[in-house]
C-alpha cells in the first residue's frame, strides 16, 4: 500500500505519526552518529580500560537487582494472591507504596541511617561500648550490594503489580485440576501458576532492567561506576564526548537486548489472554504462625521500601523546615511542577495522535512509527542527554547565525539553553507510557461507534474529541498522572539539560544528598514521594475493580 | 484552557529566564557558591554590579563549547590547573591585557598568554592519623607506595582534578612508567574504594577506617572552624611531602574571561577587583588558601601550620599531562 493510497483525510494523522516518530529517533540517531564519528577517538583506551569495568559493574548491578526484585515481587504477589491473613487486604495495596520513592532517596536515606555517624552505628556503639571502627564489623552501605538493596526496594512494585494482575487472572479449574491430581499449593505454584506468569512477570522485570540502566543517582552516590556513571564522567569531568557517545551505544545495544526480551514475552503473553478467566483461584486462610510469618513477610518491603525512608523524611522536613522552606524551595517547586505537567499535557496530545493514528489505520508504516516511538521508554536519561543536548545546540547556533547574517538579530540558545530541552527529553522517555494507556483505553470503544460517527458526517477529528475522548477520559486522566510523577522523579536527564540557575525538586535532592545535607533538601523529596503516592491509589483501583 | 495558558505563560517565563540584564556579570563556577558569594557581595557594594553565579561540579567547558558565543557567561572560575588550561585550549576564553592584573599576580600564577589567571594557592598535603601514623616514615608523595602503608590510605577519586593534578606533577617529574608503578603502589595500599570528596577521607581517618589520605590543605581550616568537623580535624597531622627535595605539590584556583562575553568590562573589573588586597584578604580570612597576590599575607591559622617549600613545576607543564595522567588512572585501574 502506498501513501497514495491512503485516505486523505487520513494522511495527516500518519504524517503526524510519522513526525513523532522522527523526533523520538533524533537522540539515539545523533548518539550513533556522535559515536561513530567523534572528534578525538578514545575507543581503543575506552575499550581496554573502563568500559569492561563499566560494563562488568552494569551486568552485577542488573543481575542482582533482577533477581532480588523478582523474589520479592512474586513471591509477595503470590502471598496476597493465595492466602487470607492478617492485614491482607491493606498489605496487598500497601506494596505498592514504594513505587513513589526514587531509588536515589532510598539510597539517601539508608545511608543517613546505617553510616559510621548514623544513628544505627551510634547505638551499637554506645550499647557494646565499641571505640571505633576496628572494634566491630558493619556491612558498608555504599557498595555494589548496598545499590542492589536500594534499587530492588524502589523497583520490586513493577514484578508484585504484574505477577499480582496475572495470578489474579488464572482460572479456578487449573488449580482444582492440579489438586485433584495430587498436586500441593507450592507445587502448583511452580509447576504452573509460575509458568503462566512468567510472561507478565518477564515484562516486569524487563522494566525494573530499564530502570536501573537509567539510575544515576544511587550509583552515583554509592560510587558503584556502571555505565552511566561513566558516561558522565568520560563526558563531562574528562571533556570527551566522542567517548562517552561511544559508552551511549553500548547502552542502547543493552536496551535493544531488553526490549526484544519485552517484545518476546508480550508475544507470547497473548495465548494466555485468550481464556476465559473464570473465577479466581480460592485463598487459602493461615492462622498461627504461618499468618504472622506471611504477615511479616509482605510488610518487611513495604516498611523498608516506604515507610522508613517517609518517616525519616518527614522528620528531618519537620526538623528542618525553617531551612528548607525559602523562595528558593518554592521556586524549585514551581518548576518541577510545571515542566512536569507540560509535559504529561504534550505527551497526552501527542500519546492520543499515536493512538489514534493506529486506530485508523493498520498501515505497516504507523505501525513501525509507533513502535519506534515507544522505545524512548527505555533509553537511559543519561544518553537522552547526549542524544538531545548535541543536536539542539548546533541547530542553535546555525539558527543563530542565520538570522544574524540575515536579520540582524540574536535568536540565542532557544532550544539548548532553554527548559525546553529538558521537556523535550521527558517526552521522549515518557510518550510511550501515555500512548500505551491510551491505546488500551481506546480498544474497549467499539470501531460501530467510530463508524457511526464518520456516516453521520463527522471528522476523524471530531469523532476524536466528540465520542472517543469523553469515553476514555479517566484513563487519559492516568496516563496523564503517571507521566506527570515520572517527570517530578527524573534525575539524569534533568541534570544535565536543565538550563542554568534552574533547579527542580530532583537535583536540588540530588545536590544537597551528595553534599551530604539530605536534611535541608528533605522537604523537597518528601514532595516528590507524596506526589507519588497518587497515581499509586489509581493503581490499586484498577487492579481491585480487577479482583471483583 | 486556562490552565493551559498559564502553564503556557510560566514556561515562557522559565525560558526567558535565561536572559541577561543590564549592570551585572554572569559567572560559570566549578567553585561552590558559598565560598566564593562574600567576594562577590564585597564587589557589588563597591561598583554596583550584581553578580549572577551559576554552579557545577562537572561540565561547565563543554557548555560553553557548545554554547558558543549565545553564552551568558562572562567568566569562568575554576578549582584546578587542568580545567582553566581546558577552556583555553577549547577556545572559549579571551586573553585580558590589565596592567593591574599582572601587578597582582606574578607570572607563574598565570597563563603565558593572559588567558587565565590564577587567584590562590593551595597545597595537595598528606593527612595522617595522630594516633597511628611515624610521620618520620611519611615524607613524600613517593611513600606513599610503600607496602608500609597496605590498607591505610584513604583518597576521593584519581580522576578528579586534584589528584590528576599530582599523578601529572608525578609524570612530569619521574616520566611515565616509573609513575604507573607508583600509582599501582597507592592503589595496592588504598583502605577503600576511591570515593567521596577530600574531607571525607579525613572523617574516614577520624573512624579508623585508614590512616592516611590525600587533601587540600585548606580543608584542615575549613574542618577545624565547623562544629561538627573539628573532631576530625584534630585527629589528623596536616604534612606537606617532599620538603627534602622539590616540594610539595601545589595548585591554583582561578579565572578566565569568555571569548564571548557579553558584559565584557564589567568582568574585567571584577576581575582586578579579586586580584587586589581586599578580596584576597577575603580568600585568605574565609578560605584558608594563598592568595597569589604576595602584598597580602595568609591567615592566622594557616601561618601556624607552618612555612614549606612548595614544588616549582611550571603549571602550563601540569595541565598538559592531565590527558596523560587520567589514561594511567584508567590503566591501572585505580578507582575500581
Amino acid at each position: 500500500m502506498t501513501f497514495l493510497a491512503i485516505q486523505r483525510q487520513e494522511r495527516p494523522w500518519l504524517l503526524s505519526a510519522l513526525a513523532t516518530a522522527a523526533l523520538i529517533g533524533l537522540p539515539i540517531v545523533s548518539v550513533i552518529y556522535l559515536a561513530l564519528f567523534p572528534e578525538e577517538n578514545a575507543w581503543t583506551h575506552l575499550a581496554n580500560t573502563v568500559l569492561p569495568y563499566y560494563l562488568k559493574n552494569t551486568l552485577i548491578l542488573m543481575l542482582g537487582v533482577v533477581t532480588l526484585t523478582f523474589l520479592v515481587g512474586t513471591g509477595s504477589a503470590w502471598l496476597i494472591s493465595m492466602y487470607n491473613f492478617p492485614g491482607k487486604r491493606w498489605l496487598s495495596w500497601a506494596l505498592l507504596l514504594p513505587f513513589a520513592v526514587p531509588a536515589y532517596v532510598v539510597a539517601y536515606v539508608y545511608t543517613d541511617l546505617l553510616e559510621y555517624a548514623g544513628p544505627v552505628q551510634s547505638t551499637l556503639r554506645a550499647v557494646f561500648g565499641w571505640q571505633s571502627m576496628e572494634d566491630y564489623w558493619f556491612p558498608e552501605v555504599r557498595s555494589m550490594g548496598g545499590a542492589i538493596l536500594m534499587m530492588s526496594l524502589a523497583l520490586y512494585p513493577y514484578v508484585y503489580m504484574l505477577a499480582r494482575t496475572s495470578f489474579l487472572d488464572q482460572s479456578v479449574s487449573l488449580y482444582q485440576v492440579s489438586r485433584s491430581l495430587g498436586v500441593t499449593p507450592f507445587v502448583f505454584f511452580y509447576r504452573v501458576s509460575l509458568p503462566i506468569a512468567r510472561p507478565a512477570i518477564a515484562v516486569g522485570l524487563a522494566l525494573v532492567l530499564m530502570e536501573t540502566l537509567n539510575d544515576f543517582g544511587t550509583v552515583d552516590y554509592f560510587a558503584v561506576q556502571t555505565l552511566t556513571a561513566g558516561l558522565y564522567d568520560t563526558w563531562l569531568n574528562m571533556g570527551n564526548l566522542g567517548g562517552a557517545a561511544q559508552i551511549a551505544s553500548v547502552m542502547v545495544l543493552v536496551v535493544v537486548l531488553l526490549v526484544s526480551l519485552e517484545r518476546y514475552s508480550r508475544r507470547q503473553q497473548k495465548q494466555f489472554n485468550s481464556r476465559n478467566p473464570g473465577n479466581p483461584i480460592p485463598c487459602q486462610t493461615l492462622t498461627g504462625t504461618k499468618a504472622a510469618l506471611a504477615t511479616t513477610a509482605a510488610l518487611l518491603p513495604v516498611l523498608l521500601g516506604f515507610v522508613i525512608p517517609f518517616v525519616v523524611l518527614t522528620s528531618y522536613a519537620f526538623r528542618y523546615f525553617d531551612v528548607s522552606w525559602s523562595t528558593e524551595f518554592v521556586s524549585y517547586a514551581t518548576n518541577s511542577f510545571t515542566l512536569s505537567a507540560a509535559a504529561a499535557i504534550i505527551t497526552l496530545i501527542l500519546g492520543t495522535l499515536l493512538a489514534y493514528s493506529k486506530r485508523m489505520n493498520k498501515h505497516p508504516i504507523t505501525d513501525a512509527a509507533i513502535r519506534i516511538s515507544s522505545l524512548g521508554y527505555a533509553v537511559p536519561g543519561a544518553v537522552l542527554a547526549i542524544g538531545i543536548i548535541i543536536p539542539f545546540a548546533w541547530f542553535d547556533n546555525q539558527l543563530d547565525a542565520f538570522m544574524r547574517a540575515t536579520f540582524g538579530i540574536s535568536t540565542g540558545l532557544i532550544l539548548s539553553g532553554t527548559a525546553f530541552a529538558v521537556l523535550f527529553a521527558y517526552l521522549v522517555r515518557f510518550l510511550a507510557v501515555a500512548s500505551g494507556s491510551i491505546e488500551s483505553s481506546l480498544e474497549k470503544v467499539t470501531p460501530n461507534m467510530d463508524m457511526a460517527s464518520r456516516s453521520l458526517g463527522h471528522s476523524y477529528l471530531s469523532t476524536l474529541t466528540r465520542i472517543h475522548l469523553p469515553i476514555i477520559r479517566r484513563g487519559a486522566l492516568t496516563a496523564m498522572l503517571v507521566v506527570f510523577v515520572d517527570c517530578m522523579k527524573e534525575l539524569p536527564a534533568t541534570l544535565i539539560l536543565r538550563p542554568f540557575n534552574f533547579e527542580t525538586l530532583a537535583t536540588q535532592v540530588y545536590q544537597f544528598a551528595s553534599d551530604e545535607l539530605l536534611e535541608q533538601s528533605a522537604l523537597s523529596a518528601l514532595v516528590i514521594v507524596m506526589v507519588g503516592i497518587i497515581p499509586v491509589m489509581l493503581l490499586d483501583k484498577t487492579i481491585s475493580r480487577q479482583e471483583k | 484552557m486556562n490552565t493551559v495558558f498559564k502553564v503556557a505563560l510560566s514556561l515562557t517565563l522559565i525560558m526567558g529566564s535565561t536572559l541577561s540584564f543590564a549592570n551585572e556579570v554572569n559567572i560559570y563556577s566549578y567553585r561552590q557558591p558559598f565560598l566564593i558569594k562574600p567576594l562577590f557581595d564585597a564587589f557589588t557594594k563597591q561598583s554596583g554590579i550584581e553578580v549572577n553565579v551559576v554552579f557545577a561540579k562537572k561540565g561547565l567547558a563543554e557548555r560553553l563549547v557548545r554554547e558558543g558565543k549565545n553564552s551568558p557567561a562572562d567568566l569562568v572560575f575554576t578549582v584546578d590547573i587542568g580545567r582553566l588550561n581546558e577552556v583555553k585550549e577549547k577556545g572559549v576564553v579571551q586573553a585580558v591585557s590589565s596592567s593591574i592584573l599582572t601587578a597582582n599576580i606574578p607570572t607563574q600564577y598565570r597563563d603565558p598568554d593572559n588567558q587565565w589567571f590564577g587567584l590562590t594557592t593551595r597545597t595537595r598535603s598528606i593527612y595522617a592519623s595522630k594516633e597511628r601514623v611515624d610521620l618520620n616514615k611519611l615524607q613524600s608523595y613517593e611513600d606513599l607506595a610503600n607496602p608500609e602503608w597496605k590498607g591505610r590510605i584513604c583518597t576521593r577519586s584519581g580522576k578528579h582534578p586534584y589528584n590528576l593534578a599530582l599523578i601529572a606533577s608525578m609524570i612530569a617529574h619521574h616520566g611515565e612508567a616509573k609513575t604507573e608503578t607508583w600509582l599501582n603502589g597507592v592503589k595496592d595500599n588504598l583502605a577503600r574504594r576511591p570515593q567521596g570528596n577530600d574531607r571525607a577521607q579525613v572523617k574516614a581517618i577520624k573512624e579508623g577506617v585508614c590512616d592516611l589520605s590525600l587533601g587540600n590543605n585548606y580543608y584542615y581550616g575549613k574542618m577545624i572552624s565547623n562544629e561538627e568537623q573539628s573532631a576530625w580535624a584534630n585527629a589528623v597531622h596536616l604534612t606537606f611531602p617532599n620538603q627534602n627535595n622539590r616540594g610539595t605539590h601545589v595548585n591554583i584556583s582561578g579565572m578566565a574571561l569568555t571569548k564571548s562575553a557579553p558584559n565584557k568590562e564589567n568582568a574585567i573589573k571584577l576581575m582586578e577587583f579579586l586580584s587586589q588586597e581586599l578580596a584576597q584578604q577575603i580568600y585568605a580570612e574565609q578560605n584558608y588558601e594563598y592568595p597569589v597576590n604576595p602584598n597580602v599575607a595568609p591567615s592566622g591559622l594557616v601561618q601556624s601550620w607552618g612555612e614549606f617549600k612548595s614544588d616549582n613545576l611550571s603549571l602550563t607543564t601540569i595541565a598538559k599531562l592531565r590527558k596523560d595522567a587520567a589514561k594511567l588512572v584508567d590503566k591501572v585501574a585505580f578507582d575500581e
